[in-house]
């Protein structure tokens, strides 16, 4: 199947190389996933120990925790202390191991593709998939820039994942059927990226939501987990409908639906075509289901409900990002459509802003995390919606390192807070932060590297993440003047105007970034412990199984800025926009529409400013939540009081989901009772059309049976009429 | 019958014979009796066989006599007398006024058709023609010839076939009407 | 002839069926039926008078048909009788499924 490499581009640099063997990348994970599906499914036909059934009953025990109304989606993100799961150590090897020499692979890849400096993209087409008519649909993969940059991030932070989880999936009694689905999820993702056309690209991006439905309900059994699932499955699939309208409208347009031939039809469209915008905004929607943007960004947070190293790989670090990646990878077709782009960069920055607020006043260090993630993202997709697709990439990237550390630190602090629990057999809430505090006694190595991250999101110079939103925001600022962003408008409202305004919300959502995570780590790791007398000599650190990747990933979050360093550091303290030249082949036709061909160049005063501007809004974030917030205050979860006023709103996430609720399913739920099932199905279907059928064929028979008397007189008179008439017919007509 | 020379004489007795069938078959189905019934029948019969002969079908007509009136009809009779039936009044048999009106109405219409389809189906020469006994001309046993030609030549499978089927049906009347043990 | 020997066997046929409407008496039935069987016979020597000897075969082949219809139904009647005392067809209605 997949082995069928009979058509490579010939003549193109990568052909003699590596990167021949690039259908590898995704085929290594997808045997992995057959190889952990094959142990996970033979160990379901012997219940035991590692039948999943078997663990219910443990883990409703645990699941019937005090909830205070604070955690109304998420279930136990910990592991069931079930018995190991028999095949655990293979799974342990062959789970991580694809992941790694597909990782592997990628680097060598990339290596080949740095000698050679490509300037257009090597299509690896193996078959050909839809051949129908004029359209012709190949399963191709697709190395470029951008693409290579997306699988050293997936197969990478995944690698490092796939440890994680190995410590701290150790004693589910699912165990390989997480592997499995993870292993499937790196599969689909890498198609996701790789392939060249969007079809392609759909399937992936419908096998990652799949992955992700399968892993945020891995512990199905507690019922807020399968809805959880549930909630992210359909949510997408509004954001999918987007996705394929788009691809419509390509076909009916451009005709074709491969990367290369959309880029080169929207290469030849007028700046400002209706097409163009209707095609960007539909890819749009589909983006902000997948991002989780406004107003679709409600499934991510329930979204927590899967285990912790699950949020930290798709849903911080690779799928939700994959809106992102959609953006950048149809930049062309963006360019030409400045509506669009300001739209994107609009709801981008309103989503950073409200995720964050509801950020500042949550318990669960998973939601904080979370709402962080949507505005994080909403950062992204202002990069990348006004042009300056390599600073969103870019985010996209150091968000990669420093989420993904974000997400295993919290992983390793729950895995440690859940283990003390457990020894003491209390059922108390291993994720709310009020039950921890004062944890960098006990967890000396995740704390130190928590706090690089929490730096790095921040926005404090020299961490990665400084560099990345920094880039975003002189971006924007440089687009106010002497683009097609400018000069375009939205809703009435004059482009310049709007960008304005983005950057402010910008500016906002950094603030408040820097104040809700300096807050976690307060309560996390600061002041005095809460956790109980009890449980408090059982806080220990996770194995290095765990703690290894995390270090990983400080020096990542640490020193991933050096990637794409500004222009104005001038070389100082290494090579800059080496990611902007890497990506320039892909994105750079967009971008130089977007700026009108020019070079956006800003003073060096005006540069200085909006650094300074940002650094001094960051510094004032921490500063602020380190004087207002006093975790030598706070209680524990099970002796808090409800908050109050704003704070209360803040806490229940604006309401949205009881407005969704109110204004949505509701509605939909009453159609559906009165008038699709009582009135269509019951009434039409069934009523009229099954049941009148047979009502009428069961009239008919009965009209024909009164005519079967069995007396032999009527039926003489019947022939004898029926001969009058037939011979009447003969003889008079 | 040879009509060439006394064709007065053969009309006379055609019409003669005809009249007497119509009048035999009115007064049979309006009897209430089953033996007149059948008495009148096997008097339409005889004159059936009567104007066969006269249209040139003298082994038909010899046919109709040996089984319809003398196998057939006795067979009628016999079940008549071995059911003991012959009192008319033990079956109320003739049907109301409103059938009887309504099927002489539709016995007319039947009439009525049939004539109009006979006039407008049948070729114009039905009108005028006459007998003339060709088809048994210069055959010695004269119409039998020709028919036993027919009957043992062309039509010989039906012939054999329905040599079968009387066989089936003799087996058949034998095994219904035995009285059950 | 011909003209006249069809319409007595046009008028004897619709005799018959008038009788096969009007009588209740299974025999009596059956000799409606064959009157109309002679009525048809009628017609076809009549025009075997035209069209050749095939027309009187066919009378054979009615005569044979018609007697072994009259041997069967006339057991059945008799196995009908020998059950409801009666040749009444309004008493019989086996024929309803």
């Amino acid at each position: 199947m997949l082995t069928q490499t009979d058509a490579p581009m010939t003549g193109h640099p990568l052909a003699d190389t590596v990167a021949r063997f690039a259908w590898l990348l995704p085929v290594l994970p997808l045997l992995g996933f057959l190889f952990n599906g094959f142990l996970s499914l033979r160990a379901a036909a012997h219940p035991g120990p590692a039948d999943p059934t078997a663990a219910s009953h443990d883990h409703g025990e645990h699941g019937d925790h005090g909830d205070h109304g604070a955690h109304d989606a998420h279930g136990h993100d910990d592991a069931h202390h079930a018995a190991r799961h028999p095949s655990a150590g293979l799974v342990s090897l062959i789970g991580p191991g694809v992941l790694l020499l597909s990782f592997g692979l990628a680097l060598a890849v990339f290596v080949a593709m740095r000698a050679a400096h490509i300037e257009e993209a090597y299509v690896l087409t193996l078959f050909q998939w839809m051949p129908t008519g004029k359209l012709s649909i190949d399963v191709a993969l697709q190395l470029d820039q951008l693409s290579m940059v997306m699988t050293l991030i997936i197969t990478g932070i995944g690698s490092l994942i796939h440890i994680f989880s190995v410590g701290y999936m150790q004693d589910d009694p699912g165990y390989p059927r997480y592997f499995a689905y993870l292993n499937l999820f790196v599969f689909f993702m890498l198609l996701l990226v790789l392939g060249a056309n969007y079809p392609l690209m759909f399937v992936g991006w419908e096998g990652v939501g799949l992955c992700s439905y399968l892993l945020i309900g891995f512990w199905f059994h507690e019922k807020a987990n399968a809805d959880a699932g549930k909630k992210a499955f359909i949510v997408n699939r509004i954001g999918d409908f987007g996705f394929l309208v788009a691809m419509f409208l390509m076909f009916a347009n451009f005709g074709t639906l491969s990367f290369a031939g959309v880029e080169e039809a929207a290469g030849g469209l007028m700046v400002g075509s209706l097409i163009a915008t209707a095609i960007c905004l539909f890819l749009f929607l589909g983006a902000a289901g997948k991002s989780a943007q406004l107003p679709l960004y409600i499934w991510l947070p329930d979204a927590m409900a899967g285990p912790t190293p699950v949020s930290a790989l798709i849903h911080a670090a690779t799928m939700v990002t994959a809106g992102v990646y959609l953006v950048a990878r149809s930049a062309t077709l963006f360019a030409v459509a400045p509506t669009a782009q300001l739209t994107v960069a609009l709801v981008g920055a309103l989503t950073a802003v409200f995720a964050a607020t509801i950020g500042l006043k949550q318990w669960d260090i998973k939601k904080v995390l979370a709402y962080s993630t949507v505005s994080q993202l909403g950062y992204m997709f202002v990069g990348v919606g006004v042009g300056a697709y390599t600073a969103g990439v870019f985010h996209l990237m150091t968000h990669a390192f420093f989420k993904a550390l974000l997400f295993l630190g919290s992983g390793s602090v729950i895995y440690a807070m859940h283990k003390a629990y457990h020894e003491t057999h209390n059922h108390e809430d291993a994720q709310d932060m009020r039950n921890m505090g004062g944890l960098r006694r006990h967890m000396p190595i995740t704390f130190g590297l928590m706090w690089i991250a929490t730096l790095a999101i921040a926005g404090i110079p020299v961490f990665s993440g400084f560099f990345s939103k920094d880039e975003i925001l002189t971006a924007v600022f440089a687009r106010t003047h002497g683009s097609t962003l400018a000069e375009a408008s939205l809703f009435g409202i004059p482009g310049t105007a709007l960008l304005y305004a983005i950057y402010a919300l910008g500016l906002a959502a950094a603030l408040m970034t820097a104040i809700y995570m300096t807050r976690m780590m307060l309560y996390t790791f600061h002041g005095p412990n809460r956790t109980g007398e009890a449980e408090r000599p059982h806080l220990k650190e996770a194995p290095w199984v765990m703690t290894g990747p995390l270090v990983v990933l400080g020096v990542l979050s640490l020193v991933g800025g050096w990637m794409n360093l500004p222009l104005i550091t001038g070389g100082a303290i290494g090579p800059v926009e080496l990611l902007h030249h890497w990506l320039e082949p892909v994105v750079g036709t967009g971008a130089n529409i977007v700026t009108l061909g020019e070079t956006p160049h800003l003073s060096h005063a005006t540069e200085y400013t909006l650094i300074g501007t940002a650094v001094f809004i960051a510094v004032a974030g921490i500063a602020f939540a380190l004087w207002r917030l006093k975790p030598a205050a706070l209680v524990a979860a099970k002796d808090a009081p409800a908050e109050q006023g704003i704070a209360k709103v803040l806490h229940d996430k604006w309401y949205v989901d009881e407005a969704y609720d109110a204004a949505v399913v509701q509605p939909t739920l009453g159609v559906s009772r009165t008038v699709l099932w009582k009135g269509i199905d019951a009434g039409l279907i069934d009523g009229l059309l099954v049941n009148g059928s047979a009502l009428l064929t069961r009239a008919f028979g009965w009209m024909g049976s009164q005519a079967q008397t069995g007396r032999v007189g009527t039926y003489a008179w019947v022939i004898v009429l029926g001969a009058v008439a037939v011979l009447g017919a003969f003889s008079f007509l | 019958m040879n009509n060439e020379f006394y064709p007065l004489f053969f009309s006379f007795h055609f019409y003669l014979f005809g009249l007497i069938a119509l009048a035999s078959a009115l007064l049979f189905v309006t009897r209430k009796s089953p033996v007149a019934a059948a008495l009148w029948l096997v008097n339409v019969m005889f004159c059936l066989a009567a104007l066969y002969v006269m249209l040139d079908a003298q082994f038909i007509g010899a046919i109709q006599v040996l089984v319809y009136a003398g196998a057939i009809m006795v067979v009628f009779l016999f079940v008549v007398m071995l059911l003991n039936l012959g009192r008319p009044e033990d079956v109320s048999d003739i049907r109301g006024q409103f059938p009887r009106l309504a099927a002489g109405a539709v016995g007319l219409a039947l009439l009525a058709e049939v004539m109009v389809l006979a006039r407008a189906k049948f070729p114009a020469q039905i009108e005028s023609a006459i007998p003339s006994g060709d088809l048994s001309r210069g055959e010695p046993g004269g119409i039998i010839g020709p028919v036993a030609e027919l009957l043992l030549k062309d039509y010989v499978l039906a012939f054999e076939l329905s040599s079968m089927l009387l066989l089936t049906a003799i087996v058949g009347a034998v095994v219904i009407g035995r009285k059950r043990s | 002839m011909v003209a006249e020997s069809l319409a007595l066997s046009a008028a004897l046929f619709t005799i018959g069926v008038i009788g096969v409407l009007t009588r209740r008496n299974a025999i009596i039935l059956f000799m409606c039926v064959e009157l109309m069987l002679n009525a048809v016979n009628l017609s076809f020597v009549a025009l075997s008078t035209l069209y050749g000897a095939a027309g009187q075969v066919f009378v054979l082949f009615v005569i044979t048909v018609a007697a072994a219809e009259a041997a069967v139904g006339l057991a059945i009647v008799i196995a009908i009788f020998r059950h409801r005392q009666s040749v009444n067809l309004d008493d019989i209605n086996l024929l309803k499924g």
